[in-house]
C-alpha cells in the first residue's frame, strides 16, 4: 500500500474506538457514552435545545465517529443549564448533564474549549470565587462578570441592569459590604490545601499530559 | 413529641446578606412554628454549585461536599445534613452517593480531606428542606400551626429542575410533581390544577451568561401563571426565586410585556399562614411585591 | 328419531318482562310460531328455569327448543342442551337494550321482539340436531415436512404429547440453516453473549425418541386426503417411493438467504471480503472460535462493517420490500464474535432502524457495553480492493456522506425468501431469488399443490389471530415459511403448530371441525342430483376443502372444511346445506317477518351479520345501552360468503326495504375467519345491481359493509344513518305483492 493521503488519514480515525475510550478513560461519566442508542429524547427535552450547534445525541454519535477536535473546540456543552431533564427522561439512563460537563472540563483542561464561550468564562470565574474563601461572594461575582470585558464595557452593563441592582439592594439581597469584607470560611487555608490535593490526585488518576491544575 | 433536630446546610444564597437571604429569615420561622431545631453546619463550605464544573473536575465537588459532611459528622451527629438550596442539596446527594458506590472515590476524597484535617465516615444522610417537611412532619403536621390560611389566593407551583431532578422528591413523577400544589392546598389557598410550564428550567446559571435564552424561558414560566389566573408563583429553589423574579422587568423592556408576578418561597407562604409578620416571613426581601401575602400578614387574627 | 316437537320459552328476566308484553310473545309463539309447547319462565337461566326445559325434553319428548331470551353469545352454558336443535330470539341486547325505555319507543320495541320470536320459531322449525360427519380419519400422527429447528421442534414437541411424528428432510441431514451457524443469539437470561446453536442437542432428542420417525434425502411427491387420514407418496433420493399415512400435517421448510450476488451495489462477489450474515457464520464455524481473519489474504482484522437491511425493507422495487426480523439481532452476534476474541476490533453496525424486539434490547445493550458502535445510517455504496473495503453512507443522526475507507470484512445482511413452494395463483411466478419454486407438498386438491400465499411468498396465515392456521385445514406452518423470523421465534412457532396439528387429529377423529367453528358437527350436505357442476364451490371454497370428481361433481372432504358455508352461498341451485344452517333456516326467518303495510311507513331492514365480528359487535353495543332503531332485524351469518343471493332477493321480494350485510375487512390486512368469505361476498354483492335493475329497486337498497367486532360505536351509526337512506329514497314498492 502506498502512503495514505491525507483524506485517508482523516478516514482511518473515523469510526474507529479511538476517541471513545479516550472519553471512558478522562471524562466523568464517559463510560456511558457508548450507551446511547440514538433515539434523540435529551435533544427535545432541553430548554436550550434549539440553541445548541450538537444535541447531546450529536456530540454522542461525534464521539463515536471519531470526532475529537469537532467535540473538544465545541460550545455545544457550554449550554447545558443543568435542569437535569435529559437525564430523567434518557430510556437508556446516560448521566447526559454529568457527561455534558464532563466533556467540557476535559476540552478545558486540553486548552479547547473555546475561549469566549460566555458559560465557559463564568463557570471558571464562579470556582474561582467560591473556592477563594470557601463561600461565593455573589456581588463580587456579578461585578466580575460585568467587567470581564474591560472596565467601560463593565459600567455600561452595571448601569443598564441599574434597576435589578437597586431593587435587590432595597430587597436587601445585595449589599455593598460583601465587597469589602464578605463571607468567607474559617479554614481557608485548610480548603484550599484540600483542593490542591484533590487537583493533584485527579490529576494522576487520568493521566492527562496537558492537565492544567488550578491553585 | 422530641423536637426534630437537623444539621442545617443553607448555602451561599442563603446565608445573611444573600440573595436569598429571606428565605433564610422565612425558614426560620417556619421551623420556629414547626418545633423544628436547625444548627447550621459549623464554617460550612459551598458546594461548587453545577455552574463551577469547568474549573473543578469531579474530585474537587466530592471533596467539597464531603468537607460539610465531615463537619456535620463531627459537631451535629446523629442529625441529617439538610439543604434548603435545590443546589446545594443536589450536589451534596450527588456526592453521597457517588462516595457510597465507589471506594476509590471515597479514598481519594479522604485523603485530600485530611489536608484539613478532617475525615468523611459515610454516616451522614442528606435531605432537601421539602424532603423534611413531607416526610418528618407530614401534610398534617405542617397543617397544625396554620392561624391564617391563605384563602383566596391563587399560587402556582413552579417546582423548576434541580429539587425535581435528577432525584426529585420520593413518590413524585418527575414530569408533574404534586408536592408544592399540596402544599399550597394544605395552607388554604388555591392551586393551579394545570400549570405548563411547572417543571421548566428558569435558566439556571445561565441567566448570567445567556441572559437572552433565559429570559425567554423566564416569560414562558410566568406568562403561564398569568394564563391560569395565578396571584403569585411558589417555588422551592433560591435560583429559581431569584431568576423568575428579577428579571421579569428586563423581560417587559425587552419584549413590551407588563410582567409584574410576585415570586415567593414555599416557607414564606408556611410562615404567613403561621401567623408570622410580614419581616420574619421575609416578605420585605421581594423586588414585586407579593401583596396578598402581605395583606394576610399584617392582618391581626385573634389568639386562640 | 322420534317426530318434531317444538317448545319456546319466553323469559322476563333482565328487564325483559318490564318492557315486553312477554304474553304477546308467547302467543305469537303459539299462534304464528305453531309451537307445540310455549312457556314463560321469570328467570329462564336459573338453574330452576334450565330444569324446565330438561324436564320438558326428557319428559315431554321436545326435539325443538327456541329460547327467547337473550343474545345467542349469552348463557351459552346455561342453555346448552346437546340432545335437541336449539334457536335464540335476542331480545335482549337485540332488543331492550338498544332501545330507549318510554311510551313513545313501546310500541317499535314490541314489533320488533315480537319478530324475533317469530324469527327463532321458524328458524328452528327448518333446523336439524347435527349428527357429525360419520366417515372420520382416526391416523394420529404428525407428519413434519422439514429438519431444520421448527420441524425438529415440532416433532418432538407433539412426540412428547404422546403422539408419532415422522419428520421428512429433503437434505441429507437434520438442522437446517440453525446448524450452519457458529452461535445463535441469546434467548434466555441474562441475553449478553451469543450461545451454542443447541442443533446437536436437538438432534440427540430426536434420535432417542422412540415417538419420532426420520427420513432424509427424501420429498413429498404427492399429498392427498384430509385431517386423521392424509395419505403422502414419499421419494427418496435413490427414486425409491412409498406412501405414509398422517392424521395432520406442519410444513417447516424454513427459507432461503436473500442472493447477495443480487445487491451489485455492494459490491458482493467482488471480493472475498465482502460477505453475507450466512458467509460471515462460515467464517465464525472455520475460525472455531479464534480470531477470525481477513477471508482475502489471512490478515488481521481491525475493522468490520455490518450494512443492515442489505437489499430489504427496499421501496425500490429490486429487492425485498420486508424486514426480516431477526438481521439485526444477528449482527449484534456477528459484532460479537469479534469484540470476544479481540476487543481492539472495531465493529460499527449502520442500520437505519435497530430492531431488536424483546428482549433483543438486553443483547443490543450488551454489544454496545462491549464498545460495538452503532450508528443510524444508509448505506450508499461498498467498494473493495486487495484488501480493504470502503463503506460509503449517509450518517443520519451527523446528517452528512461519511466514508469507513478501511473495513477489512463488510457482511451484509440480507433477507429471508421462503421456502413456501409454488404459488398456486401463479404457478409459473418466480421467487423473490428469481428461481422457479418446486412444489414442496404436491397436494392432489383442486385448488393447486402448494399452501395459498398472501404477501412476499410467505403461506397465509393470520398475523395476529390464528398464526399457524394455513387455508388447508389440518395442515400448519411453523417458522420462516409463514413470515420472517429468528430461531427463539421459529422454536415458540413449531410447539404452536404441534399443537394445532394434534387439535386437528383429535377434531377429525370425532368429526367436529377445527378452527374456528371449533366442535361444531355440522358440515355440507349436497344434494348432488341437483348440482348443475357449475364448480362455483370448488373454485371458491377458501380452504380447498372441495375436490372434483371425472365429472366435475363436486367432492366434500368433511374434515377440510371450516363450515364457514362459503360454498352454500356461491350456490345458484340452492342444493348446499348444513342441518342447523341452510338456505332454509335464514329463508324462513326472512319470511317469518311480519312487513308492516306501506301506510304504516315503518320501513324494516334486514342485517345479516357475521357472527364472528359484527354480531358481537351489536351485542357490545347493546351492553353499552346504545340505542338504535326499531326497524331493523338482524340475523347472525357464519360468515358473509354464506349469504346467499336468494335471501336478498326473497327479502327484496317480501317488501323488505333494505338490506345491510356486515361482514369483516377483507384484502391483504383481512380480518376474515375464513380468510375470504367477506371479500367474496363482496364480490357476490357487486353484482346484485342487476337483481335491483329487474326489480326496479334502487341501487341503495343493498349495502354492505366492513365491520370489526371493535366497532361496537360505529355499528348503531351505521344502522341509523341507513334508516335515513331509506327515508330518502323511500319504502319499498313491493310491498304486498308477497
Amino acid at each position: 500500500m502506498g502512503a495514505p493521503n491525507e483524506l485517508n488519514l482523516a478516514a482511518l480515525a473515523k469510526y474507529s474506538n479511538d476517541f471513545l475510550r479516550e472519553v471512558e478513560a478522562n471524562v466523568e461519566e464517559g463510560e456511558w457514552v457508548k450507551m446511547c442508542m440514538q433515539c434523540g429524547v435529551c435533544a427535545g427535552s432541553c430548554p436550550f435545545g434549539p440553541d445548541w450547534e450538537h444535541s447531546p445525541q450529536k456530540i454522542f454519535m461525534m464521539i463515536r465517529a471519531g470526532k475529537r477536535q469537532e467535540v473538544l473546540t465545541s460550545d455545544s456543552m457550554w449550554m447545558c443549564t443543568s435542569c437535569y431533564n435529559c437525564v430523567v427522561r434518557c430510556p437508556r439512563k446516560l448521566p447526559i448533564t454529568q457527561i455534558m460537563h464532563g466533556l467540557a472540563t476535559y476540552a478545558h483542561r486540553l486548552g479547547l474549549a473555546p475561549k469566549m464561550q460566555p458559560t465557559y468564562q463564568w463557570s471558571l470565574q464562579f470556582w474561582d470565587n467560591c473556592t477563594r474563601t470557601g463561600r461565593v461572594n455573589e456581588l463580587k461575582l456579578t461585578l466580575g462578570l460585568y467587567f470581564k470585558e474591560g472596565f467601560v464595557a463593565g459600567v455600561k452593563k452595571a448601569w443598564a441592569l441599574r434597576g435589578i441592582g437597586f431593587g435587590l439592594l432595597r430587597a436587601k439581597r445585595l449589599n455593598p459590604f460583601e465587597l469589602i469584607r464578605g463571607h468567607e470560611c474559617k479554614d481557608k487555608a485548610g480548603i484550599h490545601r484540600m483542593l490542591k490535593k484533590a487537583q493533584e490526585i485527579e490529576a494522576r488518576r487520568l493521566k492527562i499530559p496537558q492537565f492544567k491544575t488550578e491553585g | 413529641m422530641a423536637k426534630k433536630e437537623y444539621a442545617f446546610y443553607p448555602g451561599c444564597s442563603s446565608q445573611l446578606r444573600g440573595s436569598a437571604s429571606n428565605y433564610l429569615t422565612s425558614v426560620n420561622s417556619m421551623c420556629e412554628a414547626l418545633d423544628i431545631k436547625m444548627t447550621q453546619i459549623p464554617d460550612w463550605n459551598c458546594c461548587g454549585a453545577s455552574i463551577g464544573y469547568a474549573g473543578s473536575g469531579e474530585l474537587s465537588r466530592h471533596v467539597l461536599n464531603a468537607r460539610n459532611f465531615a463537619l456535620a459528622e463531627t459537631h451535629l451527629p446523629g442529625q441529617d445534613v439538610v439543604a434548603t438550596c435545590a443546589a446545594c442539596w443536589l450536589g451534596a446527594r450527588e456526592t453521597k452517593e457517588k462516595l457510597d458506590a465507589s471506594s476509590q472515590l471515597m479514598a481519594e476524597t479522604n485523603e485530600a480531606l485530611k489536608e484539613a484535617g478532617l475525615r468523611y465516615q459515610a454516616k451522614v444522610g442528606v435531605r432537601h428542606m421539602v424532603e423534611v417537611l413531607i416526610e418528618d412532619i407530614g401534610y398534617e403536621g405542617m397543617a397544625q400551626p396554620i392561624v391564617k390560611p391563605l384563602e383566596g389566593v391563587r399560587i402556582a407551583g413552579y417546582v423548576g429542575c434541580q429539587t425535581n431532578r435528577p432525584f426529585g422528591i420520593a413518590g413524585e413523577s418527575f414530569e408533574n410533581p404534586m408536592y408544592l400544589d399540596k402544599l399550597v392546598e394544605t395552607l388554604g389557598a388555591e392551586p393551579l390544577v394545570k400549570y405548563e410550564q411547572k417543571v421548566t428550567c428558569c435558566g439556571g446559571a445561565l441567566a448570567f451568561s445567556e441572559p437572552e435564552k433565559s429570559q425567554k424561558q423566564i416569560k414562558d414560566i410566568v406568562e403561564s401563571a398569568y394564563d391560569h389566573k395565578a396571584d403569585l408563583i411558589v417555588t422551592p429553589c433560591p435560583l429559581c426565586q431569584a431568576n423568575v423574579e428579577i428579571y421579569q422587568s428586563e423581560i417587559n423592556k425587552r419584549h413590551g410585556t407588563k410582567l409584574d408576578m410576585p415570586v415567593a418561597y414555599y416557607s414564606q407562604l408556611m410562615a404567613v399562614a403561621y401567623g408570622a409578620t410580614p419581616k420574619a416571613a421575609g416578605l420585605d426581601g421581594h423586588v414585586i411585591q407579593p401583596k396578598k401575602l402581605q395583606d394576610i400578614a399584617v392582618k391581626v387574627v385573634p389568639k386562640k | 328419531m322420534a317426530d318434531l316437537k317444538t317448545a319456546a320459552y319466553v323469559c322476563g328476566g333482565c328487564g325483559i318482562a318490564e318492557r315486553l308484553d312477554t304474553g304477546q310473545l308467547a302467543l305469537i309463539a303459539e299462534r304464528e310460531g305453531k309451537m307445540n309447547l310455549v312457556r314463560r319462565h321469570p328467570f329462564l337461566c336459573s338453574a330452576e328455569g334450565v330444569a324446565q326445559i330438561q324436564g320438558d325434553i326428557d319428559a315431554e319428548g321436545v326435539t325443538h327448543v327456541a329460547i327467547a331470551a337473550c343474545s345467542r353469545r349469552a348463557k351459552t352454558e346455561a342453555f346448552q342442551f346437546p340432545a335437541v336443535a336449539v334457536s335464540r330470539a335476542n331480545l335482549r341486547e337485540g332488543v331492550i337494550w338498544v332501545r330507549p325505555a318510554n311510551d313513545e319507543a313501546r310500541e317499535a320495541t314490541q314489533e320488533m321482539a315480537g319478530d324475533y320470536v317469530r324469527m327463532a320459531c321458524a328458524e328452528l322449525k327448518n333446523m336439524k340436531l347435527p349428527s357429525g360427519h360419520a366417515e372420520t380419519g382416526r391416523n394420529r400422527r404428525v407428519l413434519v415436512v422439514g429438519g431444520g429447528v421448527s420441524g425438529m421442534t415440532a416433532a418432538l414437541e407433539a412426540a412428547r404429547a404422546g403422539y408419532a411424528a415422522l419428520i421428512v428432510e429433503k437434505g441429507a441431514a437434520l438442522g437446517g440453516w440453525a446448524s450452519k451457524l457458529h452461535r445463535r443469539t441469546p434467548f434466555r437470561e441474562p441475553f449478553h453473549d451469543p450461545v451454542d446453536t443447541g442443533v446437536a442437542g436437538l438432534i440427540e432428542a430426536i434420535e432417542a425418541e422412540p415417538r419420532i420417525k426420520v427420513h432424509l434425502n427424501t420429498t413429498l411427491t404427492q399429498t392427498g386426503g384430509a385431517p386423521g387420514r392424509f395419505s403422502v407418496r414419499l421419494t427418496n433420493a435413490s427414486g425409491v417411493s412409498w406412501v405414509e399415512d398422517a392424521g395432520a400435517i406442519v410444513q417447516a421448510t424454513g427459507f432461503t438467504p436473500y442472493d447477495a450476488s443480487r445487491l451489485t451495489e455492494f459490491s458482493y462477489g467482488s471480493s472475498p471480503n465482502i460477505v453475507d450474515q450466512a458467509g460471515l457464520e462460515e467464517l465464525a464455524r472455520a475460525a472455531g472460535g479464534r480470531a477470525l481473519r481477513r477471508p482475502s489474504d489471512g490478515g488481521s482484522v481491525k475493522k468490520v462493517v455490518f450494512v443492515q437491511c442489505a437489499g430489504q425493507r427496499d421501496d425500490s422495487g429490486r429487492h425485498l420490500p420486508f424486514c426480516s426480523g431477526h438481521c439485526c439481532g444477528t449482527s449484534i452476534k456477528q459484532a460479537m464474535y469479534f469484540k470476544d476474541a479481540d476487543p481492539a476490533v472495531n465493529t460499527v453496525v449502520i442500520y437505519t432502524d435497530l430492531r431488536t424486539p424483546g428482549s433483543g434490547e438486553d443483547f443490543y445493550r450488551s454489544a454496545q457495553a462491549k464498545g460495538v458502535t452503532f450508528t443510524k445510517g444508509t448505506v450508499t455504496g461498498v467498494e473493495a480492493n486487495d484488501r480493504q473495503c470502503r463503506v460509503s453512507f449517509r450518517d443520519l443522526i451527523l446528517a452528512e456522506d461519511a466514508v469507513i475507507a478501511d473495513a477489512d470484512i463488510v457482511v451484509l445482511a440480507t433477507g429471508q425468501v421462503p421456502n413456501s413452494g409454488v404459488d398456486i395463483e401463479q404457478p409459473e411466478r418466480q421467487d423473490a431469488n428469481g428461481v422457479q419454486p418446486i412444489s414442496i407438498l404436491n397436494l392432489s386438491y383442486r385448488q393447486g399443490k402448494d399452501l395459498p400465499q398472501l404477501r412476499h411468498g410467505f403461506s397465509d396465515s393470520h398475523f395476529i389471530c390464528f398464526p399457524y392456521e394455513t387455508r388447508r385445514t389440518g395442515i400448519y406452518t411453523a417458522g420462516p415459511v409463514r413470515r420472517p423470523m429468528d430461531i427463539a421465534q421459529a422454536t415458540e412457532d413449531a410447539t404452536g403448530a404441534a399443537l394445532k396439528a394434534i387439535q386437528a387429529i383429535e377434531n377429525a377423529q370425532l368429526g367436529r371441525a377445527a378452527h374456528p367453528r371449533s366442535g361444531d358437527l355440522s358440515y355440507p350436505i349436497v344434494r348432488l342430483e341437483g348440482c348443475t357442476q357449475c364448480k362455483r364451490c370448488t373454485v371458491e371454497c377458501p380452504f380447498g376443502a372441495i375436490d372434483e370428481d371425472e365429472r366435475t361433481y363436486p367432492v366434500f372432504n368433511e374434515s377440510r372444511c371450516r363450515r364457514c358455508g362459503t360454498c352454500m352461498g356461491a350456490c345458484p341451485v340452492r342444493v348446499i346445506s348444513f342441518e342447523n344452517y341452510s338456505v332454509d333456516t335464514v329463508g324462513a326467518q326472512i319470511k317469518a317477518v311480519e312487513i308492516p303495510d306501506e301506510s304504516e311507513a315503518k320501513p324494516r331492514i334486514l342485517v345479516l351479520a357475521c357472527e364472528n365480528d359484527a354480531y358481537p359487535a351489536l351485542d357490545m353495543a347493546a351492553m353499552q345501552r346504545r340505542d338504535y332503531s326499531a326497524f331493523v332485524r338482524v340475523i347472525p351469518v357464519r360468515c358473509l360468503g354464506s349469504v346467499n343471493a336468494i335471501w336478498v332477493t326473497d327479502a327484496l321480494n317480501g317488501g323488505w326495504d333494505g338490506i345491510m350485510l356486515m361482514g369483516c375487512k377483507h384484502g391483504d390486512d383481512y380480518q376474515c375467519h375464513f380468510v375470504k368469505g367477506s371479500e367474496l361476498a363482496s364480490v357476490r354483492m357487486s353484482k346484485i345491481d342487476d337483481t335491483l335493475k329487474q326489480l326496479a329497486l334502487e341501487s341503495e337498497r343493498v349495502a354492505t359493509y366492513e365491520v370489526a367486532i371493535t366497532d361496537l360505536a360505529r355499528v348503531p351509526q351505521l344502522i341509523d344513518d341507513y334508516i335515513k337512506v331509506i327515508e330518502r329514497i323511500g319504502l319499498s314498492p313491493m310491498k304486498g305483492f308477497a
